[in-house]
């Protein structure tokens, strides 16, 4: 044994037991991996926020010096970007004027003209201020020249020289350009971009302050101008600073100025995202989610999909979050940016691990324990994933010595994220997964054991095709599209054509898709540093050339707002301006003695303007030195406590300044109406945005309530639970009248009924015990017992005293390996075989095995009773321990099989696999291939045929006829002679109104011969799995793929019918020569019997089709996937269809066109064909909760009988009568 | 997600109505190539978007232009080539006779397409000290890509003689002028060139073969249905 080899073993074998572990005890473990996980991620808590807003740091103006490069250990709240000197000192000349006091010969433009043209002489000051040899020029910020992609605002941005921003920019600073401007507003608002606009346009950028707060409006309330001189220094010098500030004040006092004036806030702006980097980065989450998208849907066969992918995801997750807590504990800060390599992270963590361990636990044998499969399971995947593992981490450790800093750090986390994404699947994944299968089991469990049982007739060897080969899905070529014709001559409802809407479209999956498409789309434009913020600097910047050629938005009428009173005066052309004299002035004393409502505006300092920049948005300072190609990205600028300037200007001022036109011009409402267009647009996002959102709920909302009728075949489950007393009421509430119907339970049988017969009158079972009962289908009396052959004694002494006696059949089925699993839910459960293996010999069932028995007959009867779902895989028989008998009678029959020889040839050791009655005459066929005719009443033995030895597996019983469908594929049609005239059966009682059967009754007194008249030797290649008669044609359906058709009077083949792709498992066919036939492929084939061609073809499940009817209209078929589908029968399209609850799919019954009939759990259900609705649902027993109705079968006479367990059901149903006339 | 849920959503009508459309050889070779190109311009756009941005100060011009910041040419080119290259690689599996086994699933190709993105992402994104370190890094992702997604022998061989192939093409394109590069460091081009080139024919491959793998289901089925 190589050390790879006992690697392997010894990898595999601590797998397996951590498997076992994590099955044994879920809840520690998840708890446990919880914690870790928040353990792990708890330093994730000290990280800072990620974002890219700016950083603050303040200190005092007075002791300020230029910050060294050096990082000083000593100052601890000292952030770390603060270091060496900034880009830019800011000063701030905050400009605060009015007219003062208001005069109402005053028009409106007056509030901002003369304050506006005020700057022209602050600059100038300010340009020229000297102090001892420094002047503004030598100390300013110089700039070169702007963006080549901003020529446009060449004339407005100062270039060549000091970066100096103010309001007198927009008229290049010349006061003779201003004077000549006729509109004042029109020159500011042309650059303003239309639409939202958050942050730094033009505007904001020349006045300082934001746009609301300018005042330059011509309905402006308070007319007082805000505005400030923005100066960008390049060197600090404290002095020229404090005697810039100390000339300005003396200019310009302000009276009630208490502004602080000693503190720096140094301002440090981080990265910034642009759009150019956000498109790669969307497109990488993009591709992450489809991969996760792709990755999750390949998650199949386990009890929630969606959990195990909610689960899935969690685990990558999570490790990511854990790795990142780890190196921040650690030390290592993360530097890179998180948001674009975490799709990296999460596509090199991968989701493979994940899905390859979900593939190979549930492709473990189902009969296992669950302990064991995930064992199992993990140990099979447990050398792949540590190579894997074992790969990706060299591959990381290369990447780690390529000594780049980023891929290092890169490596770094994803080797973290990828240790820790182990120890997650391996401890939270794993324990899901086995809740998941564990819950899959219980459901399992029941799914499979009605199917065990089968319809009586037909066997049907579906529910045993192994697992590990579930049917390939079917793509559904014809089913999907053609549907649109069929619903428009349907009368379906509308909730349920939204329903195939959405199924056909998968309008669900692909909204969610779309869902989160547009939230990682709401999030990126939502984010501050994002895509809304950079789109709107983008506008601000192009707004100027868009709108060159614009005309001016006054154009529009002028609008009178009620109750301003600067309106009313503004139409008048200010006749007579009253001078007030200068010293009047100080904003006092202007109220009028007539009370007029003019108010003086008042100038007032607050602490909300010592840091004026702090209203603006971030990106203020970013954009207005991005327009000089100087980023301020990871650097930082200092902002120097504001000057403050108050000006008040006499109206005489005022008006002197003012522009020929501003009095000829019509008020404008252009400023207001813009302002009022920017916050109605707000307004109207959000009321759009709400909007959105309420129609969202309620689409969501109506969804639900849409999506809810699709549980109506689950109304098991969902009014299952009810408790005694309860009436069960349907969706709406509705309660049916119980009165109506009230089931008969016909109680007798000791073990599960397995065969079930009826002719309309009479109703015969059988059970495992092989007891046949006849009742009265009316009355529901039991007429007549005929136990087991007689020996009905020691049988149920066997079945009492030996339990071993049970496993048997799956036993069988799974130890035989040519013929996989075809007969096994055949109604042979019978104990007889097992009771040979109590009286067998030891030598005869260890001969040339050597194993042991015993204890694998006790393994088989856990796992039966596990799960006796029998869903054997043939290709995987574990030791294959055959116990010889089986096999030989299944496998070759020409070879007398040993246990015939060993044990007494009586019959007491065959079972009965099939049961037919006509009349009065019940045909059973046994296991041994013997064939008997019982009186029904008498209970007597009438006739008996052995002349086959092949098990019968399927009876037809059809006038004078039976057709046997044997074991090794043979077909034997039988004659049943009657030696005296036919009488007519006194207990037949009144016919009922349904046409009785045409079936022959036979007296007591007849000497009743059953003739074999002709044995088809090979009438299929293998062996024979359903068979139906009627309307004088025997149909056989084989595994072998094909379907027969038999003349049932000269046993004559007519037709071989081949089409399906796997074995067939259901036929129907009734007195209209209607052939239809289901296989294991999930295809549903129609025939033509008259020609033997194929009238349609559709894919309607994934699985087995369990059973097939067919109405006037339509086929209903069921498949393993416990869906019953609803086919319309000319078009072959599908029209709807009904989710059963688990395992109650096979059983259905049509009563009449337009009325079916299926079993739930301990209830049976009726529905109205055409449309889909229930209409009532019927309890059974008052115990029957856990029980399902594994058979149904529809009298004639509009009964419904139905065994779950030991008991049968009869459910008369006379409001269907009343249908039925 | 354009593109998945292109290709996603192709996947479904193929099984459609549109059945005898799709198996219609030169109309699933149309399809194909339409996606493919599709795909690849795309790839091209976004991917040329993180070149340029190495290069573009905080504020490109225009967002539009930013988005098409290279010559018109380039995108189409992409798309031309990957076409190409998506469906020789189903061909040449198929004249080969090797199918393509390793983890045909779409999951995969999407890990695929991310590791790509990826592999760009850190050429434009990641500074290297020097350009040997950078090329060799690049190298080994692409040689790491190939073996995670491809592994088969003839998607290595393509994805060589395309990338030098392509790598000769640009060559002669920049010593005719078209354009040129910020900084060449090997014979006017970028070292790194053909690793990213070798990448590209890996991911169009895989994407390719992924594609073809429906008409093969399609086929089949209709077959195994006659």
């Amino acid at each position: 044994m190589t050390v790879r080899e006992r690697l392997r073993q010894n990898i595999s074998a601590a797998f397996y037991r951590h498997g076992l572990l994590c099955a044994s005890y879920p809840v520690p473990i998840i708890l446990f991996t919880s914690v870790s996980i928040l353990t792990c991620c708890y330093p994730l808590l000290k990280l800072p926020l990620p974002g890219t807003g700016p950083v603050e740091f303040t200190t005092g103006a007075k002791d300020y010096s230029v910050p060294s490069h050096e990082p000083q250990g000593d100052l601890g709240e000292r952030p770390d970007w603060y270091q060496g000197p900034p880009v830019a000192y800011i000063q701030q000349v905050l400009v605060k004027a009015a007219v003062s006091p208001w005069d109402s010969s005053l028009v409106p433009v007056d509030v901002f003209r003369s304050p506006l043209g005020r700057v022209f002489s602050l600059l100038e000051e300010i340009r020229n201020h000297v102090y001892t040899d420094r002047s503004l020029e030598t100390l300013c910020l110089q700039v070169t020249e702007l963006l080549p992609g901003l020529r446009r605002m060449q004339s407005i941005l100062p270039e060549h020289g000091c970066l100096l921003v103010s309001p007198g920019n927009y008229w290049q600073n010349r006061r003779d350009l201003f004077d000549s401007d006729p509109d004042i507003l029109k020159t500011v608002h042309q650059h303003e971009p239309k639409g939202i606009h958050t942050s730094a346009t033009l505007k904001d950028l020349l006045f300082g302050v934001p746009g609301k707060n300018t005042g330059v409006s011509l309905y402006s309330r308070k007319r007082v101008v805000t505005y400030t001189i923005t100066i960008a220094l390049s060197s600090y010098d404290a002095r020229f600073v404090a005697s810039l500030r100390a000339r300005l004040k003396q200019l310009h006092p302000s009276v009630n100025c208490t502004l602080r004036e000693d503190h720096m806030v140094h301002v440090h702006f981080k990265e910034e995202i642009g759009i150019a980097e956000l498109i790669p980065l969307v497109t990488t989450y993009i591709i992450l989610f489809a991969y996760i998208y792709f990755s999750t849907r390949k998650i199949d066969m386990v009890k929630s999909k969606w959990g195990l992918a909610l689960a899935a995801v969690v685990t990558v997750l999570s490790s990511l979050l854990m790795s990142v807590g780890l190196c921040t504990l650690f030390g290592l800060t993360p530097t890179l940016n998180g948001g674009s390599i975490f799709p990296y992270l999460v596509v090199v963590i991968g989701l493979e691990n994940v899905l390859v361990l979900t593939k190979s636990v549930v492709s473990t044998p189902v009969d296992l324990e669950v302990k064991l499969r995930i064992a199992q399971g993990l140990s099979s995947e447990s050398w792949s994933i540590m190579k894997n593992m074992a790969t990706e981490l060299v591959i990381i450790l290369i990447g780690y010595f390529t000594l780049v800093p980023a891929i290092q750090e890169f490596c770094l986390f994803a080797v973290v994220g990828l240790v820790s994404d182990f120890f997650l699947q391996m401890f939270f994944f794993t324990t899901v997964l086995s809740i998941d299968i564990r819950r899959m089991e219980l459901a399992d469990l029941n799914r499979r054991l009605p199917a065990e049982a089968g319809m009586p007739p037909p066997p049907k060897p579906g529910p045993l095709r192994p697992r590990e080969a579930p049917p390939p899905p079917r793509p559904s070529p014809h089913t999907i599209t053609l549907q649109a014709p069929a619903f428009r001559n349907l009368r379906l409802p509308k909730r349920l054509r939204v329903v195939y809407f959405l199924a056909r479209t998968r309008l669900a999956q692909r909204i969610i898709m779309v869902g989160t498409v547009i939230w990682i789309g709401i999030l990126v434009y939502t984010d501050p540093a994002g895509l809304r913020t950079y789109l709107a600097a983008q506008v601000s910047e192009q707004s100027p050339l868009g709108e060159a050629g614009l005309p001016p938005h006054l154009g529009v009428a002028p609008v009178f707002p009620g109750g301003d009173p600067t309106s009313t005066l503004s139409v008048l052309p200010a006749p007579e301006p009253t001078p007030l004299p200068e010293n009047q002035s100080q904003g006092h004393g202007a109220s009028r003695p007539g009370g007029a409502p003019l108010t003086s505006p008042q100038i007032s300092w607050g602490s909300e303007d010592e840091e004026v920049w702090r209203r603006l948005s971030f990106r203020y300072w970013p954009s207005l030195f991005s327009y000089y190609n100087i980023t301020l990205a990871k650097r930082y600028i200092s902002i120097l406590p504001v000057i403050p300037v108050t000006l008040h200007l006499n109206p005489q001022e005022a008006i002197e300044m003012r522009h020929p036109q501003d009095t000829q011009h019509a008020p404008r409402s252009s400023a207001k109406t813009t302002d009022l267009q920017t916050d109605l647009t707000l307004y109207k996002v959000a009321a759009l945005g709400l909007f959105a959102g309420v129609v969202l709920v309620l689409l969501l909302f109506c969804l639900y309530r849409v999506l809810c009728p699709r549980n109506y075949g689950q109304n098991g489950v969902q009014h299952g639970r009810r408790r005694r007393g309860d009436l069960p009421c349907d969706e709406y509430g509705y309660s049916p009248p119980v009165s109506e119907i009230s089931p008969l339970l016909l109680r007798g049988h000791s073990m599960d009924i397995e065969c079930l017969a009826s002719d309309g009158m009479l109703l015969a079972s059988c059970c495992l015990a092989g007891q046949i009962r006849v009742w009265d289908a009316q009355t529901g009396d039991c007429l007549t017992v005929i136990p087991n052959n007689g020996y009905i004694r020691t049988h149920t002494c066997t079945l009492k005293c030996c339990p071993l006696s049970l496993p048997g059949p799956p036993l069988r089925r799974r130890v035989t390996p040519s013929r996989p699993t075809l007969f096994g839910d055949q109604p042979d459960l019978t104990p007889l075989i097992d009771t040979n293996f109590g009286e067998l010999p030891p030598s005869h069932t260890t001969v040339g095995f050597g194993f042991d028995f015993g204890g694998l007959v006790e393994k088989a009867y856990k796992e039966h009773e596990a799960s006796p779902t029998m869903h054997f895989t043939a290709p995987t028989p574990p030791v294959t321990p055959a116990p010889p008998q089986r096999r030989r009678s299944l496998g070759d029959p020409p070879v007398a099989p040993p246990e015939r020889i060993n044990v007494s040839p009586g019959e007491w050791d065959s079972s009965v696999w099939s049961l037919e009655l006509r009349g009065n005459l019940i045909a059973a066929g046994r296991s041994s291939g013997k064939l008997e005719l019982w009186d029904a009443v008498e209970g007597t033995l009438r006739c008996c045929n052995e002349d086959g030895s092949s098990g019968i597996t399927a009876l037809a019983f059809l006038n004078n006829r039976i057709v046997a469908a044997r074991l090794n594929g043979s077909l034997d049609f039988f004659t049943v002679d009657i030696n005296k005239p036919l009488g007519l059966l006194q207990y037949r009682g009144p016919p009922g109104r349904a046409s009785l059967p045409s079936s022959p009754c036979y007296s007591s007194e007849d000497v009743i011969s059953c003739q074999l008249t002709r044995s088809v030797q090979c009438a299929h290649q293998k062996p024979i799995t359903v068979l139906r008669a009627a309307a004088g044609r025997v149909v056989t359906g084989s595994q072998d793929h094909t379907v027969r058709v038999y003349r049932l009077e000269d046993s004559c083949c007519l037709f071989t019918l081949q089409g399906h792709s796997g074995g067939i498992t259901a036929i129907y066919i009734d007195q209209t020569m209607v052939l239809a036939s289901g296989g294991q492929d999930g295809a549903i084939c129609l025939w033509d019997v008259l020609t033997g061609s194929r009238v349609s073809h559709v894919y309607g499940h994934r699985g087995d089709v369990t059973s097939l009817v067919c109405t006037n209209s339509c086929v209903i078929s069921s498949g393993l996937d416990d869906l019953i589908c609803i086919w319309d029968r000319s078009t072959g399209i599908k029209l709807y269809s009904i989710q059963q609850e688990v395992g109650c799919g096979s059983s259905l019954g049509v009563i009449s066109d337009s009325l079916l009939v299926t079993g739930g759990h301990g209830c049976v259900s009726f529905w109205d064909l055409n449309y889909g609705d229930l209409l009532q649902t019927v309890y059974l027993g008052q115990n029957s909760e856990g029980q399902h109705v594994r058979q149904l079968l529809v009298l004639d006479n509009a009964a419904i009988v139905c065994d779950f367990g030991s008991e049968l059901s009869l459910v008369y149903v006379p409001s269907v009568l009343e249908k039925l006339d | 997600m354009a593109e998945a849920t292109r290709l996603s959503s192709n996947g479904t009508a193929q099984r459609g109505p549109y059945i005898s459309v799709i198996t219609n050889r030169t109309t699933n070779l149309l399809i194909r190539g339409t996606m493919l190109f599709g795909v690849g311009v795309f790839l091209a756009l976004v991917l040329n978007l993180l070149q340029v941005q190495r290069n573009v100060t905080l504020f490109p011009p225009d967002v539009i232009s930013s988005i098409f910041s290279s010559a018109w040419w380039v995108p189409p080119c992409c798309g031309t080539a990957s076409a190409l290259i998506g469906l020789l690689y189903p061909c040449i599996d198929r004249r080969l006779g090797e199918p393509h086994k390793l983890k045909r699933e779409w999951s995969s190709v999407m890990r695929c397409v991310a590791v790509f993105v990826g592999i760009n992402h850190a050429s434009a994104k990641v500074d290297f000290a020097n350009n040997v370190q950078l090329s060799l890094t690049l190298a080994a992702l692409s040689v790491g890509l190939w073996w995670t997604f491809d592994r088969s022998r003839s998607g290595f061989g393509l994805g060589v003689a395309i990338a030098l192939l392509a790598t000769l093409a640009t060559q002669l394109l920049v010593y005719n002028g078209v354009f040129q590069y910020t900084s060449p460091d090997f014979l006017y081009i970028r070292s790194w060139l053909p690793c990213i080139f070798f990448a590209g024919v890996i991911t169009m491959g895989n994407i390719g073969r992924q594609l073809a793998l429906y008409e093969c289901k399609v086929v089949q089925e209709k077959i195994h249905q006659d």
